[in-house]
């Protein structure tokens, strides 16, 4: 293993730790603040990579399907609040857990029936389509570095929007104590639309940046729900600052693990069993890793006080 | 209280003509179980599939050997255990004279006793697990596809014999994975510079291309069936793999991947026992008038839909029977009428069948499908007839 190939290796860790990021933003502070079960966050995912897919390739522009599709996933969030979630929040979690599910299942749907079951055709933009030399003679996808970058900005303009606005101070306070934020004459009821459009509008980005490097087709979310469930459990639920850092670390791990792992795992055993071994221990490791953090840290790395 | 007797009457009598027509229409007509996936990741394969069977019947004027023919589609969801439930209802309650279909080899394995021993005709149109062609073979099950390990051992023949001196293989880490890999080792004898099994159902490959970067091998070969496909070489292209290594596919760049991969696959290897280009005159008519009816390509589980009704409607007509035992004479027997030309049967009742090299091109109108460069195997039989006692 050489030097540029692991460098090589964090930078792809850091662009799927970015794009489990944008999800698990959203659906950290739907959790921590709003204190509700949403499970068709992927559904979000979809609708951004639909959509973008879908203008990027009628326009023939990348860029108008990425400017379409922003506003697109954030009216769908708000309008999402307004017609469904809104009347969940007093309900128990299994109710909102059942509700959420059928969610998934009707969108999954509703896409299938609009686009078909097909997978649908999208592409990277031209401008975007190059290499970019991170170190002599390691080229890394331009895209691909876009990602990360697009993600580190989202990060810092969330954290700099939480701790230095109004609007911040009134999100934190009614992660820290809703009724008391009530109390105190903020309209909690708009608070949570915009916290959950912004949430699903972060979401819709991940699939946006998703859709040119995956198969946009029905139920694409899904897998993605998974893993940011798991990095909202190791950031601390509520926390974005604590699913930053750890959807950097699942990128990380899960990547360099399910590469070096299997690899590791010949020198010490036979070939045939490190083939069947080394793989499916890979895909234990981001789990193994949440259940270590969960028994040093049983509210997660960066627990919001409350 | 008479008015609802009336009423009540009257149901029944309506209820009874349709019951007395179907049952009518049953005495000289044919009745075909189709069963595949119609919902799911995996729904556009079997809505590929029933589009080739419609298109058959229609071909066939509505009529399957002469007698006025009757497909019942269900979905299996892609579950073993609702298959099961299907077939049973078919058997017992549809009284189907044949069930064909089936997209996995999972599914098959699981309906394959219950539907053999209940004497209806099974024919698979897709599905080709070894078991089936050898030691469980069974007189009532015919397969109008291929058994799972013949396309890749196509394509390590056509590695050894292409002078490829080393290669890497990335698979799916579940049992059809490890046997299509295992397939292509059966003929490809020089060097495995790697062998790596991803994650069922993966989306991201990037960090595998990275090491398949640094190892720089001459030639790849993959089998990411499905959305796994759309998804490594599209990432495959992107990452510009193309000037590190040669990539190969089996099952995975075909006319269910292809409309979203697009130019993203040009210049692809695979190997497969059909392709649109075929030149015959069934496979050129199903191919014009599939694509004028979808505005698309089939794939070929669409070909092996469309050869399987053909089959059935062999089998009747040769036989002038629905009889199990006649119509499996007329298929065993072999000379079926399909896309791939008259297909030959082997004794464990699968295809002899040539297998071909394949490229992803454009054709005249800009569309990305497969054209054959050469053919790999003629009348190439799987490596299990001789286990299979028939």
């Amino acid at each position: 293993m050489t030097l540029s190939l692991l460098l090589e290796q964090v930078f792809n860790g850091l662009q799927a730790g970015m794009t489990l990021f944008l999800v698990a933003a959203g659906l950290t502070l739907i959790l921590g603040i709003m204190k509700f079960v949403f499970l068709a966050h992927g559904t979000q995912v979809m609708i951004g990579a639909y959509v973008a897919a879908a203008i990027s390739t009628w326009s023939g522009n990348f860029y108008i399907g990425v400017l379409a599709a922003i506003p697109i996933t954030f009216a769908s969030g708000y309008l999402l609040e307004f017609l469904v979630i809104r009347h969940l929040y007093q309900r128990d979690h299994m109710d909102q857990v059942l509700a959420t599910f059928g969610l998934i299942l009707f969108f999954n749907e509703l896409i299938r029936i609009g686009f078909g079951p097909a997978a649908i055709f999208s592409d990277l933009p031209p401008s975007l389509s190059g290499f970019v030399e991170i170190l002599p003679n390691v080229p890394y996808p331009a895209y691909r570095l876009a990602v990360i970058i697009v993600g580190i900005l989202l990060a810092i303009g969330i954290h700099l929007f939480v701790s230095c606005t109004k609007v911040g101070a009134m999100v934190r306070a009614g992660s820290s104590n809703p009724d008391m934020t009530a109390a105190l004459g903020i309209n909690i009821a708009i608070l949570f639309r915009l916290i959950f459009a912004t949430g699903a509008c972060f979401a819709g980005i991940a699939g946006i940046t998703l859709a040119p490097i995956t198969a946009v087709q029905p139920g694409m979310g899904e897998p993605l729900l998974i893993l940011s469930l798991v990095v909202i459990i190791i950031g601390g639920i509520g926390s974005v600052r604590g699913a930053f850092i750890a959807a950097i670390l699942v990128g990380l791990v899960d990547t360099l693990g399910r590469v070096f792992l299997p690899a590791m795992l010949r020198e010490i055993m036979v070939q045939s069993n490190a083939d069947g071994a080394g793989p499916a221990i890979a895909s234990m490791l981001v789990y193994i890793l949440m259940a270590v953090v969960l028994v040093f840290r049983p509210t997660g790395l960066f627990p919001v006080k409350g | 209280m008479k008015k609802n007797i009336t009423i009540v009457l009257a149901l029944i009598a309506v209820g009874a003509g349709f019951f007395f027509y179907s049952e009518k229409k049953q005495a000289n007509g044919i009745k075909v179980g189709y069963i595949t996936t119609l919902s799911g990741g995996a729904g556009i394969i079997g809505k590929q599939m029933q589009n080739a069977v419609k298109l058959a019947l229609e071909h066939k004027g509505g009529k399957l050997g002469g007698r006025d023919a009757e497909v019942i589609f269900v979905d299996d969801q892609r579950k073993p255990d609702v298959a099961k439930q299907l077939v049973n209802r078919l058997i017992k309650s549809d009284k189907v004279d044949v069930i064909a279909g089936v997209i996995w080899s999972n599914l098959l394995m699981a309906i394959h006793k219950p539907v053999t021993r209940s004497k209806t005709l099974l024919i698979s149109s897709n599905a080709g697990p070894s078991p089936l062609a050898g030691k469980q073979c069974h007189e009532n099950f015919f397969s109008l596809s291929w058994q799972n390990d013949q396309t890749p051992e196509a394509m390590g023949k056509y590695l050894q014999d292409s002078g490829v001196k080393s290669v890497y293989l990335i698979a799916p880490n579940y049992q059809a994975g490890k046997d299509m890999l295992a397939g292509v080792k059966r003929n490809f004898k020089g060097n495995i510079l790697g062998e790596v099994y991803t994650k069922l159902g993966q989306t991201d490959f990037q960090a595998e291309l990275s090491a398949l970067r640094a190892v720089a091998p001459p030639a790849t070969m993959i089998f990411q069936p499905g959305g796994m496909g759309i998804n490594f070489v599209k990432q495959w292209n992107q990452a510009g793999m193309e000037a590190v290594s040669k990539l190969h596919t089996v099952f995975s760049v075909d006319g269910v991947t292809l409309p979203a991969l697009k130019e993203s696959a040009l210049g692809s290897i695979s190997t497969q026992t059909w392709s649109p280009d075929l030149d015959t005159p069934i496979n050129q008519k199903f191919v014009a008038d599939y694509k004028a009816r979808h505005n698309a390509y089939p794939s070929f589980y669409a070909a092996q839909a469309y050869d399987t009704i053909l089959a059935i409607d062999h089998a009747v007509s040769k036989s002038g029977s629905t009889d199990t035992a006649k119509m499996r004479a007329v298929l065993a027997a072999g000379n079926i009428p399909t896309t791939r030309g008259p297909l030959k049967m082997n004794s464990n009742h699968f295809p002899i069948q040539n297998i071909y090299l394949r490229e992803a091109v454009k054709d005249d109108d800009g569309i990305v499908t497969t054209k054959i460069i050469s053919t790999v195997f003629t009348d190439h039989g799987d490596s299990y007839a001789a286990n299979c006692k028939l």
